[in-house]
């Protein structure tokens, strides 16, 4: 399944900052980050699980916000960029 | 069931590779050029001159992704693996079996045939194709002559016996390969390995590596030993395993990528030199093409002749190694080899 995960993390204080870094190196293991706070990530429903407790546990609540999109199978029809950065797609060929 | 998950291949001389959280790093001169989470690969290629952290190699070992080295060619030099996973009463069973020729012929034997069956599947599937009525023939009388070793292999009593029919079905093959390339600047004596002699050669020599590393993760991920195989005999080294499994899958994926390639233009034989010794080399623009090729191959989509599920050409392999595996519990009576109709 491919999921689009958005966050607000309040950064006026460094224990703000703290968990934004948390949050994003915590999506990076599941996916790419394509915007600043916007992650893509290519996971199966268990891994989805785990990744979605470790978010919830660095994430405060009461202060940030979290938001997931379910692009299901079709992700691909429902996604177009446009401008710098573009992202790559997991399951292309993958050639360094 | 597994995903498919992607395969990661690196190509340019001088890449580290290295661990970022559960992620790899593909770095060339300090620059990043990739970053992969683990948990979308199943497996690691790296060609030539690269290099890897051990905290990636110990990342890898530990979630299941294979990582291989392969030369610049496409030969494997080694593979590492954390400890030994899968199932330790399996594998002894495995063993049993090998050790056992008559079972082992049970087995070899539908590997063989299959096979045969399916190089003649490509031959007639390419017969149909062609517009020109010699080649037609010649296509068509090859596919009959398979008949006989098909049909003898089918009842092979030895692993020695179902080897000499394979052996006579892949001559017939391969001297027909010439009316299969159809014209494109392409010439094919007969099959030819360490040196490949030939850009043909060279072309299915590589692929068969990428299929080789392809079936001995299915092997190990199956929780079985990738070194001890039925049809194939034990060599320090040799994945011999691997190589019973991906058999019969030669034709169906790594022959017919060949051909394509070659009919639909995007290999041509600009792209090969020869060496001094005569073993013949392909340019990096023709290996990102074939490596694409492969890949993107093993996204089609396709319905399982025996387990009747929908998959894909790259998961093959593994659901083979999986039926292998079942055979060898005695969940099965016999072991269902892939036939491609």
């Amino acid at each position: 399944m491919y999921v689009l995960v958005t966050y607000d993390v309040a950064t006026g204080d460094t224990e703000g900052r703290r968990r934004l870094r948390r949050v994003a190196k915590t999506c990076l293991d599941y996916g790419q980050r394509v915007q600043n706070s916007v992650f893509e990530l290519s996971v199966d429903p268990a891994q989805w699980t785990e990744c979605k407790n470790r978010l919830l546990k660095e994430a405060d609540v009461d202060e940030d916000s979290l938001r997931f999109y379910y692009l299901g199978q079709n992700w691909r029809k429902r996604v177009e960029h446009h401008g710098a950065k573009p992202s790559w797609d997991v399951d292309d060929p993958l050639i360094a | 069931m597994k995903r498919h998950l992607n395969t990661l291949f690196v190509v340019t001389d001088g890449s580290y590779l290295s661990k970022e959280g559960q992620a790899v790093r593909v770095k060339v001169e300090k620059e990043t050029k990739l970053r992969v989470p683990l948990i979308n690969l199943d497996g690691i290629v790296c060609f030539g001159r690269v290099g890897a952290s051990p905290a990636l190699l110990g990342a890898c070992a530990e979630a299941g992704v294979t990582v291989s080295l392969m030369s610049r060619h496409g030969r494997l030099l080694a593979r590492v693996v954390g400890f030994t996973p899968g199932n330790v009463l399996l594998r002894r069973t495995q063993y049993r079996t090998a050790d056992d020729p008559d079972q082992s012929a049970f087995i070899a034997r539908n590997i063989v045939a299959a096979k045969i069956a399916n190089c003649r599947s490509v031959l007639l599937r390419s017969a149909r194709d062609s517009s020109n009525s010699q080649v037609k023939d010649s296509l068509q009388a090859a596919a009959r002559s398979m008949e006989n070793p098909l049909r003898e292999a089918r009842h092979a009593k030895s692993v020695d016996t179902a080897r000499g029919y394979e052996g006579e079905a892949a001559a017939t093959y391969f001297r027909v390969w010439n009316d299969l390339l159809g014209g494109k600047g392409f010439v094919m004596n007969g099959r030819s390995r360490r040196p490949p002699l030939d850009p043909v050669n060279a072309l299915l020599s590589f692929l068969y590596s990428l299929l080789s590393h392809d079936a001995r993760s299915a092997a190990e991920a199956a929780g079985l030993d990738s070194q001890v195989g039925f049809l194939h005999q034990d060599r320090p080294g040799r994945p011999s395993l691997a190589l019973d499994l991906m058999e019969e899958l030669r034709p169906f994926l790594a022959d017919r990528v060949a051909l394509s390639l070659i009919n639909r233009g995007q290999v041509t034989p600009n792209g090969f030199r020869t060496s001094e010794s005569g073993a013949v080399l392909m340019d990096d623009d023709t290996r990102k093409t074939v490596l694409s090729a492969y890949q993107k191959r093993k996204q089609d989509k396709l319905t399982h002749p025996f387990l009747g599920e929908k998959t894909t050409v790259g998961l093959l392999v593994h659901l083979q190694a999986r039926l292998l595996a079942r055979h060898l519990r005695s969940d099965l009576d016999e072991y269902p080899p892939f036939l491609w109709r």
